[in-house]
């Protein structure tokens, strides 16, 4: 049998009063929860402790308390309840079939693990997520009775997000979002019939639904009654996805088709998108490679793209080639070059929606143009004061003082845009 | 004195603290108001060096303080701008007190734009000095560390923190805010914050507790760290722009990183070469067992499948 180590060798032996037992089962089941990649701890409704009993606030804008080796965010208590599960979906790590050390939280154990992290500062909260056992309403019933301790017991007023079973009862459901802020169920893949074949025993349709129905609930929350009382509080930080990218062979327009269905269709706050990672104990039937990072982040890119500059889907699709993403330059850029009679942009006079489309300018950026050129026209280095930086916007705006001259009809453009890329990325 | 007089002599004004912002605001309305310009003012602060030239401020009249507008046009001050001054005054460069004082003249002085233009250089400054304070505000919030003071009652928790700028007061409210109900302290080089419960007070700065044991909690959150990393996707300048090497040192789970990363290669490769193995024996017997409960989609959902799914592409369409 090939059994797998948690990263506990690297910890020095443990020292006294460190309760071992615990130890483990907190190695076991925050290994089988790093695949989610969502930590996110904003959006939240502002609260705090003062007129409480316990611990915790909310102040909108999310904090992260660390950050790992890899890059990611360590905001919350991100962890699983359990890793058993009868479920066998073959990206899984935790797929009946692996055979990763098992564990499982007592209730109270992790709630008490989240309120000492707490009070030392180290986490926003808990993200509780668990593998599927006895059946989904009974593994729903014990992610809820978490909850529920933390707020009613402990009068525990940080972040919780939780993962949702979409097997499970509306009721259920209905109940989590009472004592969460955030709620989300994994699309997992774009194509339903990938999920057929990898996770026999998920069903888009009965995910999709149970979506609705927390889109549904969130509305309603937001509505007052005739008699003008507020609702009652429900996950008022709104639900989340992920899909995970290169476990099949969907393309980038499939995946971001599907995104934007799921932000039009149920309001989602956020897709996040996981590049497939290799897993301990990997199923055969999937690619075992490195993670296709690169990919990953074109498609944050384009979904960034998506949501708060005004591209559709198959304008940023069309940036690259057969259905990919350009993965060489970014989806801004790979589709101004091949928009090139859109520009050079004038600073001074170009509408909001034409300024969010010049490679290198941001949403604030933008803001701050439109604020500042009311009082004096702008000059290219009022523009790098303004933004930051002008090296990669320079092709493409005309200031007081620059105007580009044959750059946008050069045919090395790309290149050059390219290499002052990636030379850039090495002072960043 | 006459106003020609009060405009050209130097000024030595003293603040309270390195970050005294409203005793900067105060100051800086009689000073304005009484036409001092910004090349006669020495800003100090804490303790303060005897300046061969300065001579200590005459404070304004009550009457010049009261009405300012008699000497000089004191600019009405957009909110946001005072957000930002009250960041700046918490950065350690030497000029901030300066500075935001030239801009408040320059903006009484016939540029009366100038507070709300971000390209000005001045500005662009200060909004720069702003922004750093505020990153410094959020890394407070998010790297301080408690330990549990062992053997107390009721609890009581201090960490010890080295901000780069004077940011302990910008953020103390924060912490009271999340943990109003626990008795902590925060102690930094320069000052010192301890809340009870019910007030929060200031004290004097302190030192680094080298001896401290840790505590079990924290091998826990090492463990967490170390578990919650996939060595699959080392990115190694992601982590340090979010959480420079500046802070590693107070950092409990740190002195991991490097192990972490040096074993991170090998891991993974170990995941890509390893060969699929059996499933464990519960697998069958757990498939079974859900299979008995709950029919699997393959069996009773299929025939409903189809039009379902298209159900769903309207509804989000």
């Amino acid at each position: 049998m090939n059994s797998q180590k948690c990263e506990s060798s690297i910890l020095s032996p443990a020292a006294d009063g460190v309760p071992v037992r615990l130890m483990n089962k907190l190695a076991i089941l925050s290994d089988a929860a790093k695949y989610d990649a969502s930590c996110a701890s904003s959006g939240a409704s502002r609260r705090d402790s003062l007129d409480g009993r316990g611990v915790g606030s909310t102040e909108g804008m999310g904090i992260c308390h660390s950050y790992a080796p890899d890059g990611r965010c360590i905001s919350l208590l991100k962890v699983l309840l359990t890793n058993f599960c009868t479920f066998d979906c073959l990206y899984c790590v935790n797929r009946v079939s692996s055979n990763v050390p098992r564990a499982r939280f007592e209730v109270d154990e992790l709630v008490n693990l989240v309120l000492a992290f707490y009070k030392r500062n180290y986490i926003e909260g808990l993200f509780l997520s668990s593998g599927i056992i006895q059946d989904p309403d009974y593994t729903m019933e014990q992610i809820v009775e978490v909850a529920r301790r933390l707020r009613e017991v402990h009068d525990f007023r940080g972040y919780i997000h939780l993962k949702t079973i979409p097997e499970a009862t509306p009721e259920l459901l209905a109940s989590a979002g009472r004592y969460a802020d955030r709620l989300s169920i994994n699309v997992e893949l774009a194509r339903s019939s990938s999920l057929d074949s990898l996770a026999p025993q998920k069903e888009a349709g009965g995910i999709r639904r149970a979506m609705a129905g927390i889109r549904s609930r969130l509305d309603e929350s937001r509505e007052r009654s005739h008699s003008g009382r507020a609702a009652p509080q429900f996950a008022a930080s709104g639900q989340s996805t992920q899909m995970i990218v290169g476990a099949d062979d969907a393309s980038d327009g499939e995946l971001l088709d599907c995104s934007e269905s799921l932000y039009n269709g149920y309001h989602l706050k956020r897709v996040y998108y996981s590049a497939f990672s290799p897993i301990p104990d990997a199923s055969a039937a999937l690619p075992l490679a490195p993670p296709d990072l690169n990919r990953e982040h074109r498609l944050y890119q384009a979904d960034w793209l998506m949501r708060f500059y005004g591209f559709a889907v198959d304008e940023i699709v069309a940036g690259g080639e057969n259905g990919m993403l350009d993965p060489a330059l970014d989806p801004k850029l790979a589709w101004a070059l091949k928009h090139r009679e859109r520009f050079p942009v004038d600073v001074n006079q170009a509408e909001r929606e034409l300024l969010l489309r010049v490679p290198g300018l941001g949403t604030r950026g933008v803001e701050r143009i439109i604020a500042s050129r009311r009082l004096h026209r702008l000059s290219l280095a009022d523009l790098g004061r303004l933004c930051g930086s002008v090296a990669r916007m320079r092709p493409f705006v005309v200031t007081r003082d620059w105007r580009p001259t044959s750059l946008l009809d050069n045919s090395g453009l790309r290149a050059q845009l390219m290499q002052g890329s990636a030379q850039m990325s090495l002072f960043d | 004195m006459n106003h020609q007089q009060q405009s050209q002599r130097l000024h030595k004004v003293q603040l309270a603290r390195p970050d005294d912002f409203d005793g900067w605001r105060r100051l800086a309305r009689q000073h304005l108001a009484a036409g001092s310009v910004p090349e006669s003012i020495i800003w100090e602060f804490g303790g303060g060096t005897a300046d061969l030239f300065g001579e200590q401020v005459a404070p304004a009249s009550p009457a010049a303080a009261s009405n300012p507008q008699r000497t000089g046009q004191v600019p009405v001050v957009p909110r946001r701008f005072l957000e930002l001054a009250r960041c700046v005054a918490c950065h350690r460069t030497p000029d901030r007190f300066a500075l935001l004082y030239r801009v408040l003249w320059r903006a009484s002085h016939g540029e009366p734009g100038l507070l709300d233009l971000p390209s000005d250089p001045d500005m662009h400054r200060l909004h720069r000095l702003g922004k750093c304070v505020a990153r410094e505000r959020h890394k407070m919030h998010a790297f301080v560390r408690f330990r549990q003071t062992p053997e107390v009652e009721p609890e009581h928790f201090s960490a010890w923190f080295e901000p780069e700028h004077h940011t302990l007061r910008l953020s103390s409210d924060f912490f009271v805010r999340r943990f109003a109900n626990m008795h902590w302290s925060i102690v930094t080089p320069d000052e010192s914050a301890h809340w009870n419960g019910q007030s929060l007070q200031f004290g004097p700065g302190g030192h680094r507790n080298k001896g401290a044991a840790p505590e079990a909690m924290e091998q826990l959150w090492k463990t967490y760290f170390a578990n919650i990393f996939n060595p699959a996707r080392l990115k190694l300048d992601a982590m340090r722009s979010e959480m420079p090497v500046k802070y590693w040192k107070n950092l409990p789970e740190a002195p991991l990183i490097a192990e972490l990363v040096h074993n991170a290669g090998a891991r993974s490769q170990a995941m890509v070469d390893s060969l699929p193995s059996e499933p464990p024996r519960f697998a069958s017997r757990a498939t079974a067992a859900r299979a008995t409960r709950h029919p699997t989609p393959s069996e009773s959902i299929e025939h409903g499948r189809k039009s379902r799914i298209s159900d769903e592409r309207s509804e989000s369409d």
